[in-house]
């Protein structure tokens, strides 16, 4: 793996709400074919920190480029599950339809997708063992149904690089190493993952590079390097007595 | 039926047609009250329009009218941003202002053209025939004719961005991140929205339009879990409703718009009380259903939770699930019933036992936590 292209550049993102930076000057840089954890407190800026990537709010100040370009320009490599609570599960639609939703960029505007892409669809869910739940209304699904969902769409999107909010949130055991399993084969891919995790225990588990966030980034690089108590002890401000770091 | 008849039914169903397929969207957005404030708004543009004009008939009312529903959507969201005030409270202050201003423009300079408040908020559906314009040959009732064409706009419009409506709507930020500016097309929604409300209230006025927009989306939402079916539902039962309403105005020899959108509300009504899975009484039935099966899963692991010990004598009898489990008698003879009958338990002298599928029940409920 070459080491050296690198997937993910951001440069001085600050993100302010009122004047009040919730992101301070981040600089960050994410070789191609990792997957990264990003880690920090609750208000620590993660989810911004996403969302000013992918352009869905306005940076104070930042730069951000995809494999050397600007983001505008290369939105069909970028993939993004967003946060499952931020959509509404009562929308009348079906699981496969949803899915289906991760190819609407690659067809533009007016053009409806075809047969071709069901069958991407039903393929992509296979993936994340849902195949049996293509035609299930999603109100009906469980959390970690609907995480898998969202994981087939993204898969749907075929990118680059993926952005991922909390996929683990509130999910069950199995959806659980259903979905490490997923992103093992993404980096098999050379793909690479950029998610907002939660568990530190699993970070050194699920992830091979990790991001220390608390406003400002506080370290990043190979998991083994930068998640040492001390930069823990930084980000969290040393409230994390309770982890036992597997060696 | 006379001619007539026909021809106030048929706009009627036009206009809960036009109506409808926008109003699905608004209610899955979570904005119904926007078209409430809309259809009030347009006539702002309407009045600014006629007194640049000077001409009632002039295409400019429309586009005002248009423009001034635009305007109060973004004046809305300028309001909602500064986080003062919350979205619902900022239409609440948006929409009178601006057609408090038009009440107040028309009574100051364009007293007794039709321009008059009663009709903007009831139309004059019992009229609608004798204002007749010449189309392909024949005089066409004039509403007909706007409100088809605009119903048409709004079809072309929704099967053209059905895709990208659907994705805005249910994950915005996806939307956005695949390039689908959801501003873009949630201003495109809204001025379907203000030009169905300029064209709809002239026939039935805005009480109207915004019954016709709201009640059968929400009704077809309790009725279907595909889009698609909700658009056909909503046209559909809009429709029933303009039909329904003008006879029943017919028979009382009441107000026609406000007859249809009585009718609508009842239709609505009843949605609310009779749909298959989500009406009041389907779930009400699901309840007592999964309370009787959630009481037998509890009694299947608490025999297992007994089975095989000492104080099973005890704890596994019918006459006791009283005091262990709190249930009353009846209930608890009820509950051993049923799952005697699903073949769960069996009940000897009083006693209980787990039957194997009953043991299979109890053993996943428990391994299956989450």
């Amino acid at each position: 793996m070459d080491k050296q292209t690198l997937a993910v550049q951001v440069a001085d993102l600050t993100v302010a709400y009122q004047e009040k930076p919730v992101l301070w000057d981040v600089d960050l840089d994410v070789p191609q074919g990792v997957l990264m954890a990003i880690v920090g407190p609750n208000g620590a800026g993660k989810t911004t920190m996403l969302k000013a990537i992918l352009g869905l709010l306005t940076p104070a100040a930042g730069h951000v480029s995809i494999f050397d370009k600007p983001y505008q320009e290369q939105r069909s490599l970028v993939g993004y599950v967003p946060q499952r609570g931020s959509v509404d599960w009562d929308f009348p639609t079906s699981v496969l339809d949803v899915v289906m939703m991760g190819n609407y960029g690659k067809l533009g505007w007016v053009r409806r997708p075809g047969a071709a892409d069901r069958r991407a669809a039903e393929l992509a869910l296979e993936k994340v063992g849902m195949a049996d739940y293509a035609g299930r209304q999603i109100s009906q699904l469980s959390g970690g149904q609907q995480q898998r969902t969202f994981l087939a769409r993204a898969l749907m999107q075929d990118a680059q690089v993926y952005f991922m909010d909390e996929p683990f949130q509130g999910v069950d055991a199995t959806t659980e190493r259903a979905i490490v399993d997923i992103l093992k084969d993404l980096r098999a891919d050379g793909k690479t993952v950029l998610a907002v995790h939660h568990d530190l225990q699993t970070v050194s588990e699920y992830f091979d590079w990790v991001m220390l966030l608390n406003v400002r980034r506080i370290a990043s690089g190979p998991v083994d390097e930068v998640f040492t108590d001390e930069n823990l002890r930084t980000a969290y401000g040393g409230r994390v007595g309770f982890l036992n770091k597997k060696p | 039926m006379s001619s007539a008849q026909i021809e106030i039914q048929l706009i009627g169903i036009v206009v809960a047609a036009a109506c409808a397929l926008p109003g699905v969207f608004l209610v899955l957005r979570g904005m119904a009250m926007m078209s409430d404030a809309i259809s009030h708004t347009v006539l702002l543009g309407i009045v600014l329009g006629f007194l640049a004009t000077g001409d009632l008939e002039s295409p400019w009312l429309i586009f005002g009218a248009a423009a001034m529903g635009l305007i109060t959507v973004s004046l809305t969201e300028l309001l909602n941003r500064t986080k003062l005030v919350k979205h619902d409270a900022a239409i609440g202050l948006v929409f009178p202002a601006l057609f408090s201003i038009a009440v107040i423009l028309i009574s100051r300079f364009a007293r007794g053209v039709h321009l008059d408040t009663d009709a903007v908020l009831l139309g004059e559906l019992a009229f609608a025939p004798f204002d007749r314009l010449m189309l392909f040959g024949t005089l066409l009732p004039r509403s007909l004719v706007v409100m088809g064409a605009i119903a048409l706009v709004n079809l072309i419009f929704i099967l053209a961005f059905y895709k990208e409506l659907k994705l805005a709507t249910f994950d915005a930020g996806l939307a956005a991140a695949l390039g689908f500016s959801p501003a873009l097309i949630h201003y495109g929604l809204m001025g379907l929205v203000s030009i169905t409300a300029v064209g709809a209230f002239d026939a039935v006025g805005s009480i109207l339009v915004v019954a016709f927009m709201v009640a059968p989306a929400a009704a077809a939402y309790l009725l279907t879990d595909k889009l698609e079916r909700m658009l056909l539902y909503a046209v559909g039962l809009g429709a029933l409703g303009a039909v329904g309403g003008y006879w029943m105005a017919h028979l009382m020899d009441a107000n026609i718009a406000g007859s249809m959108a009585t009718i609508i509300g009842v239709l609505f009504a009843l949605c609310l009380l009779f749909a298959p899975q989500r009406g009041l009484l389907a779930s009400a039935a699901r309840r007592a259903r999964q309370r009787w099966e959630f009481a037998q899963t509890m009694l299947t692991i608490h025999l297992l939770h007994h089975e095989g010990t000492p104080e099973a004598e005890v704890e596994n009898r019918l006459d006791h699930l009283h005091d262990h489990l709190r249930w009353e008698p009846a209930f608890a003879r009820g509950v051993v019933q049923r799952a005697d009958e699903r073949g769960l338990v069996r009940l000897e002298n009083g006693s209980l036992h787990l039957t194997d599928a009953g043991r299979g029940l109890a053993t996943t409920m428990l391994a299956d936590k989450r």
